[in-house]
């Protein structure tokens, strides 16, 4: 037996315990809740977010499945369908190309196409993003996609707050939920008050008040922006910076609310720039406070190529908290 | 052990009602579909009709049902209401699906009938989970995933069977194995045609059956149900049988032949059995017309409750993208 990870404190811990306590939690308040993946049993989980689940809870709801994207994603809709509450992980969103008919073509679609005879209350969980040197198969950032497609909720937890209490929210929904995980954040450690139950899963948050410029970014660029902000701070700018959370359905009133008080904005996305969810979001602010705006609408995206290798490569392929800086002082103070 | 199906008088009749009653069905949405009333696709299940009246007898109604998008056939002989299935194929409010999947997507829960599966394999992991779930809930229904011979070139059709008994899940699997996925005959597109052999390779044992035999499919499947429910473990029917018609209406059917079409024509699942209840006086002219006119008159009430069935109005159009509870 490993040891456990430690905790910090009641309310410190690192995201990766926020996520193992939201799943146990999940299992001790609901026998309909098991758990399904590769790798998520006896090896602990790829990220070890599963880690000691197996022992607690046993094979029946903690199930080691076969590198069969399809089946288990299927069997989590069909199981869904027939009264259990799934939560099936992939171990990351590269991987879940292979499962995205089940995804597509049964779990978003048949409430709808059976004129609301079935609810498919599915959670999936998945690691996303790059940053850890393991090259384009391993890296990709396909929230944006997800967010394309009717009938999903799509979450981003980018603090220990939210991977902590989003797993609550996404159980409480009677639709499909895809929640996001960032690979950069699993080791990030954060806090929240000791008597937190539970957040709100339909809202954007302001993560950092500012009057100069909005920074709208999610998942693993959150941190980066912050950063950012930090930066700017130093130079005399004031940037707010704004959690999307959830990149479906989008909070657009917490969007333009900031627009119209920053009057500038940024939009940060891991995702490539063509086609993204930071075109929805430049989209949206365009059609709905296209007169708030001082400025040009401005992103920083991933470079439109697959995630190299090579740390140089992958940095500059990659949103960076300098770039942002960059940006935004232009977006300021134009030269 | 083999479990002898009763041929009683009653039985054999309801058998070759059933039958009877897709085979007039679709020949009425034939009709409504050069009339245009019904539109898309049609996939026909004509000479296909003893697979699923005779797997379906096998079933209780806490068994589930997982199906094709040649699934007028399967939803029929389940017992779900003509009436709300030709509504739904004209896309009507009253339609057991008000209207949104048309032809290649029949749902009713109350029948346990998970739907209508337009992609070729798409149906195969959900059976998986509905059989899952059961297990997990200590219910001891079967689950009857049905699927064409087109599904077993897909990766699904191979990831379930090995899941299914991996995880020993009551899972009947039946192969509707009529020769063609939409032009490619199974010799083009299979290595090996024995599909029997092939689920054995995933250690799930199966057999053959011949598919235009509406008793042989009954017997086979009762026994399979058995053995499912004694043993905890799927098992797999692969059903020889023949579509007459083409694949869908937009098919003019260049790979194959008229000869071959009417070969298997003459050994069609209803002229077959019906020849064979009236050789043996197992059933009068007159019973076997009565039979027809009942069924006639149940369509003709089909097609009066659908014509009058009113469309789901647009402003209702994203109704249950996202649902605002689970259905109990």
């Amino acid at each position: 037996m490993n040891a456990p990870e430690p905790t910090l404190t009641p309310n410190r811990m690192t995201y990766r315990e926020a996520s193992k306590q939201a799943l146990r939690e999940a299992l001790l308040s609901d026998p309909r809740v098991f758990l399904m993946g590769e790798d998520i049993g006896r090896y602990g989980g790829c990220y070890a977010v599963t880690k000691g689940l197996l022992e607690e809870f046993g094979e029946e709801r903690i199930r080691d499945t076969p590198l069969s994207e399809s089946a288990f994603v299927g069997a989590g809709v069909g199981t869904a369908m027939a009264g259990m509450r799934p939560i099936v992980e992939i171990m990351t969103v590269n991987f879940s190309l292979l499962a995205l008919d089940q995804i597509l073509n049964n779990a978003v679609t048949i409430p709808h196409m059976s004129g609301g005879q079935f609810a498919i209350p599915l959670v999936i969980r998945m690691a996303t993003g790059g940053g850890r040197r393991v090259a384009a198969q391993h890296s990709r950032s396909l929230e944006g996609w997800y967010a394309h497609i009717p009938g999903l909720r799509v979450l981003t937890p980018a603090t220990v707050e939210d991977a902590r209490f989003m797993l609550k929210g996404a159980l409480a929904d009677p639709n499909p939920v895809i929640i996001f995980e960032h690979v950069m954040l699993y080791n990030m450690e954060g806090d929240f008050p000791s008597d937190m139950k539970e957040v709100d899963i339909a809202r954007a948050k302001v993560r950092r008040a500012g009057r100069d410029v909005s920074l709208i970014t999610y998942g693993g660029s959150l941190f980066k922006a912050l950063q950012a902000a930090d930066a700017l701070s130093s130079e005399g700018i004031d940037a707010e910076v704004i959690d999307l959370r959830t990149l479906r359905p989008l909070d657009t009133k917490t969007i333009i609310d900031s627009v119209a008080r920053t009057r500038r904005c940024i939009i940060i996305d891991e995702g490539w720039r063509s086609g993204s969810i930071s075109a929805e979001v430049g989209m949206r602010i365009a059609e709905e406070a296209f007169f708030e705006l001082d400025a040009p609408l401005r992103r920083v995206c991933s470079r439109e190529a697959p995630i190299p290798y090579a740390a140089h490569l992958e940095d500059a392929c990659l949103p960076q908290a300098a770039t942002i800086v960059a940006v935004a002082r232009e977006l300021i103070r134009p030269s | 052990m083999t479990k002898k199906v009763h041929l009683d008088h009653a039985h054999l009749l309801h058998l070759l009602k059933a039958m009877i009653r897709i085979r007039h069905f679709e020949a009425k949405c034939v009709e409504l579909y050069q009339a245009q009333k019904i539109l898309g696709f049609l996939h026909l299940y004509d000479g296909e009709e003893a697979v699923s009246v005779g797997v379906m007898e096998a079933l209780t109604p806490e068994d589930a049902i997982i199906a094709t998008y040649r699934e007028h056939g399967q939803a029929l002989a389940r017992g779900v209401d003509p009436k709300c299935l030709m509504a739904e194929m004209m896309g009507k409010l009253n339609g057991c699906c008000r209207g949104r999947g048309g032809s290649m997507h029949f749902f009713d829960r109350k029948r346990r009938f998970y739907g209508g599966n337009a992609i070729v394999g798409g149906g195969l992991p959900l059976a998986l989970g509905v059989a899952l779930a059961d297990k997990m809930q200590r219910r001891s229904a079967v689950t009857a995933c049905f699927f064409g011979e087109g599904a077993v070139d897909e990766g699904e059709f191979h990831e379930t069977l090995n899941l299914a008994k991996l995880w020993r899940l009551p899972i009947l699997f039946v192969c509707e194995n009529n020769l063609y996925s939409m032009g490619m005959a199974v010799e083009r597109a299979e290595a090996d045609i024995d599909f029997v052999h092939k689920a054995s390779g995933y250690r799930v044992a199966g057999e053959k059956v011949d598919g235009m035999d509406v008793v042989a499919v009954e017997s086979a499947a009762r026994n399979a149900i058995d053995r499912i429910r004694r043993e905890n473990d799927p098992y797999f029917l692969e059903c020889r049988t023949y579509r007459f018609r083409a694949h869908s209406m937009f098919d003019a059917q260049l790979y194959r032949s008229k000869e071959e079409v009417e070969a298997w024509r003459k050994k069609g699942p209803i002229l077959r059995f019906q020849t064979w209840l009236e050789a043996n006086r197992l059933i009068k002219p007159e019973e076997i017309a009565a039979m027809e006119k009942e069924i006639d008159v149940e369509i003709a009430e089909a097609v009066a409750y659908a014509e009058a069935g009113g469309l789901e109005p647009i402003s209702e159009l994203e109704r249950f993208v996202t649902m605002d509870e689970v259905p109990a």
